[in-house]
């Protein structure tokens, strides 16, 4: 058999010049950062970056690239068309199923007065400050009107375990009824560990309740960052996990740590601190600026380089530690690469575009409103009820139909916000309309002075950067992230 | 099968197959005088008028497949099983026949060709009698997946229900003009991966096939990349080796690439897949082709009977575990370059 009859490939590539599919661009130091609407991403250097848009680039591996990641296309474009559809489909998953978190606030009393709660927490009147069962009911009503076969229960306060026999109510109702309905539900119980006592520990072990709690770092930090009487917290927390893995397994407890002026500095140690209570994960958190937060301008300590400075050097010690055997992830850097790196929907509320407000999340307030997120209910507590749904009396219809919710919807999609439609780093964003309302009076907000803006940009620079440049230990272990 | 022809009772036999001569008339067809030492139990033959007895199915072996059809619809530069343009209208009724006299016990069964799917409803008549007959059998079909462009063929495949089937199909690029060039024919890519993406819409399982040559080779990651994103649901993904038969025998000077030379590449195509949770192999390599960074990736995938080792592998410390060479390959200096692995080598290697 002679091979004679096979045609040169050159009879098989476009006659046709290319044309370009939507995309957005960063420029850097050396190279142009392209990014389009599914979060595929190209480096390209400054002149390929000008013949590209002058539809002048000559075929070869940029070309090819940027073809095959659907940047340009030079054939019949049904096809990559069909396939970026396919993406966005699957990039959007999270908006199937509407909303899968439910938040209830079981009370806003606490045992802590730590300066930075986002909740302005109360320490007294028992009375005034739990949700009632009656509440607690109509409530569950509302979970089971959002249509998702598999959500999320979680217990926020003030500090839930202080009005347990509510909370052990509410997740036996709501067992019953996901058994009737054939849905599956996860409870989350978010608390400080210190008023943990066997029959809360006995019931979170024969429910599956998954601990949600707080560790700032070292003693002296912990302690000085989360004060109660007594200033034992950090005491409490160390005795309680142990009690807590125990009981219901080392993986079924995760912690979160918070971001002061006082952590500044000290982030090696505060890593350090969660590897020696063998936690796999550290959520580096900033302040949020709502509650006490807000009252004591906690909120305004340090800025968004200040932030990233701190994040930075954590991450890089992370790394470091990755590098010397020991397995210990970021959570925020999973949640951004996870968004860069993998074709998937990431369910993370606190990013998402559009804003989760009603879609992705339900808050339940100890009083019977319902908010549109946790930090809608946390400028309640400062008094501004912008971002009150309704209360869980009215009909769940009416409320997660009405104009407002819809004008959240369509202020918060990032493709139509000013500074951010063109921004090369949208497809990993999210934006929060209630941070924008808090912070700079409007829903909508200006990216320029953003604080938010200036922190996520910082990042995603950060990640491209090392993704671009990065050796290949870190870029391994990013992708190993990303796909956990 | 009858060991013995005489007189017996020949009821309930189709024909007789014999190695010494035999009685001149009997109430079955006879051929006589051939061989038939290589034959076992529960084998299924064909024989034809002139008296040629072909082995169609081997009891004994896991890797049976049912030809199709010879024709295809692509022109593959590196087609082990060159195309030949054939009368193929009474295959459905043979190949269902086979299946029917098939072992119900049989683990796995091929479907290949040629280019399946060219059988049009009559593949899906094949398989439709596959999950009747031998319901406890994987089947892996081999197609160039362009006929599923059509979503209506994707879900009558689908509407078969067959309970354990696979699609393989090729993909040689991420750029459409480097796939259509490799099977010679224009707008092929689209096709299958539109192909790919409906066979995945309505649940049916797909594999994806790489074979590594020239053309290939230099852009797996970016190839890797690309399946990732655009076909993150192929229930397995193979990156193989060439089998130098047939058309990439012929045209080997233009598709010989060493593993050498795209080691590197491969290394990171596999990672990031299965980095990225999915399941990857390498067919078709021997291990010291391969970083041992990848030899847990390495398949047996040789069929028995074309697997074959040459002297040189004699010392070979790994061989049981080696995925071995074609037999033919071995006529091709090039292609079986060999490096035997000894405790030795492997330290020298480390350090």
């Amino acid at each position: 058999m002679k091979p004679a009859f096979f045609r040169p490939l050159e009879l098989f590539e476009s006659a046709t010049s290319y044309r370009l599919l939507p995309f957005r661009f960063h420029r850097q130091d050396d190279c142009v950062l392209l990014t389009n609407e599914v979060g595929e991403f190209e480096f390209v250097d400054n002149a390929e970056f000008s013949s590209l848009v002058a539809r002048k680039l000559e075929r070869g591996d940029t070309y090819n690239s940027l073809k095959a990641k659907h940047f340009l296309s030079d054939g019949d474009v049904r096809v990559p068309l069909e396939l970026l559809a396919t993406k966005v489909r699957t990039k959007r998953e999270f908006l199937s199923g509407f909303t899968r978190l439910h938040i209830f606030v079981v009370s806003l009393r606490c045992d802590h007065t730590c300066p930075y709660c986002q909740v302005s927490r109360v320490t007294q009147d028992r009375n005034r400050f739990d949700m009632s069962v009656d509440t607690a009911n109509k409530a569950i009503d509302w979970v089971f009107s959002s249509p998702a076969p598999e959500m999320k229960v979680e217990f926020q306060g003030g500090e839930p375990t202080l009005n347990w026999p509510l909370v052990e109510h509410i997740v036996v109702a709501v067992e019953a009824r996901a058994a009737l309905e054939t849905r599956h539900i996860d409870f989350v119980l978010a608390t400080n560990l210190s008023a943990l006592d066997d029959r809360v520990l006995a019931f979170c072990r024969e429910h599956r309740i998954h601990l949600s709690t707080s560790l700032d770092g070292p003693m002296d930090l912990h302690n000085a960052n989360r004060p109660r009487p007594g200033r034992d917290s950090y005491e409490r927390f160390k005795t309680n996990l142990s009690r807590a893995r125990a009981e219901l397994g080392h993986d079924q407890v995760s912690a979160l740590m918070t971001t002061t002026p006082a952590s500044l500095g000290r982030v090696k140690e505060i890593i350090d601190e969660y590897v020696s209570l063998s936690f796999d994960s550290i959520f580096l958190r900033p302040i949020s600026p709502y509650g006490f937060a807000k009252r004591t301008g906690l909120d305004h300590s340090y800025g968004a380089q200040t932030f990233l400075a701190f994040y930075r050097e954590g991450l890089e010690y992370i790394i470091e530690l990755n590098r010397r055997g020991v397995p210990f992830i970021e959570a925020y850097a999973q949640i951004i690469l996870r968004k860069i790196l993998t074709p998937f929907s990431v369910g993370y509320v606190d990013l998402q575009n559009p804003a989760a407000l009603g879609t992705g999340v339900v808050v339940y307030n100890y009083d019977g409103d319902v908010y549109a997120s946790d930090e809608a209910r946390m400028l309640a507590e400062m008094g501004d009820k912008s971002f009150r749904l309704g209360g869980v009396s009215d009909r769940y219809e009416d409320v997660m139909s009405s104009p407002r919710l819809q004008r959240w919807a369509e202020s918060s999609c990032l493709e139509a916000m000013p500074g951010c439609s063109e921004c090369a780093y949208l497809p990993y964003c999210g934006s929060d309309p209630v941070q924008n309302w808090a912070t700079q009076g409007d829903t909508v907000g200006h990216r320029p002075t953003s604080e938010f803006c200036a922190r996520q940009t910082g990042l995603f620079e950060y990640f491209f950067d090392v993704l671009r440049n990065g050796d290949e230990f870190t870029r391994k272990l990013f992708l190993a992230w990303a796909s956990m | 099968m009858a060991a013995l022809v005489g007189t017996e009772d020949l009821s309930g036999y189709l024909a007789v197959i014999s190695e010494e001569g035999g009685p001149r008339s009997l109430s079955v067809p006879l051929v006589h005088g051939v061989s038939i030492a290589h034959l076992d139990d529960r084998d299924i033959v064909h024989i034809n008028r002139r008296g040629y007895v072909r082995t169609v199915i081997r009891n004994q072996s896991v890797s049976n497949s049912l030809f199709a059809t010879d024709r295809c619809n692509s022109l593959c530069l590196m087609c082990s099983q060159p195309p030949r343009e054939t009368d193929d209208r009474a295959k459905v009724a043979e190949l269902t026949r086979i299946v029917g006299l098939m072992d119900p016990a049989t683990k796995e069964l091929g479907i290949t060709g040629g280019e399946p799917t060219l059988l049009g409803e009559g593949l899906l008549e094949i398989i439709a009698t596959c999950k009747a007959r031998l319901p406890n059998t994987a089947l892996h079909i081999l197609s160039n997946g362009r006929r599923f462009w059509y979503s209506s063929y994707a879900r009558k495949l689908a509407a078969v229900e067959h309970p354990d089937l696979m699609v393989g199909i090729p993909v040689y690029s991420d750029i459409d003009s480097l796939h259509d060039y490799v099977v010679q024919a224009k707008g092929a890519f689209d096709e299958t991966i539109i192909g790919l993406q409906n066979l995945a819409r309505f649940d049916v399982p797909v594999e994806i096939r790489v074979v590594i040559q020239r053309h290939t080779a230099p852009r797996l990651p970016e190839l890797a990349e690309f399946i990732y994103r655009n076909l993150t649901f192929a229930s397995h993904v193979a990156f193989m080796g060439l089998e130098i038969t047939g058309f990439a025998k012929a045209n080997l000077d233009q598709l010989w690439i060493p593993p050498e030379d795209y080691r590197v590449g491969l290394e990171a195509a596999v990672t990031r897949l299965a980095t990225a949770g999915l399941n990857v192999s390498i067919y078709n390599h021997p291990l010291c082709s391969l970083p041992e960074s990848l030899w847990s990736f390495s398949r047996q995938s040789i069929s028995d009977w074309k697997n074959e080792f040459p002297p040189e592998c004699e010392p070979c410390e790994v061989r049981p575990s080696c995925g071995g060479f074609f037999a033919w390959n071995l006529n091709h200096p090039q292609a079986c370059k060999v490096r035997p692995v000894t405790t030795e080598s492997l330290r020298s290697t480390a350090s």
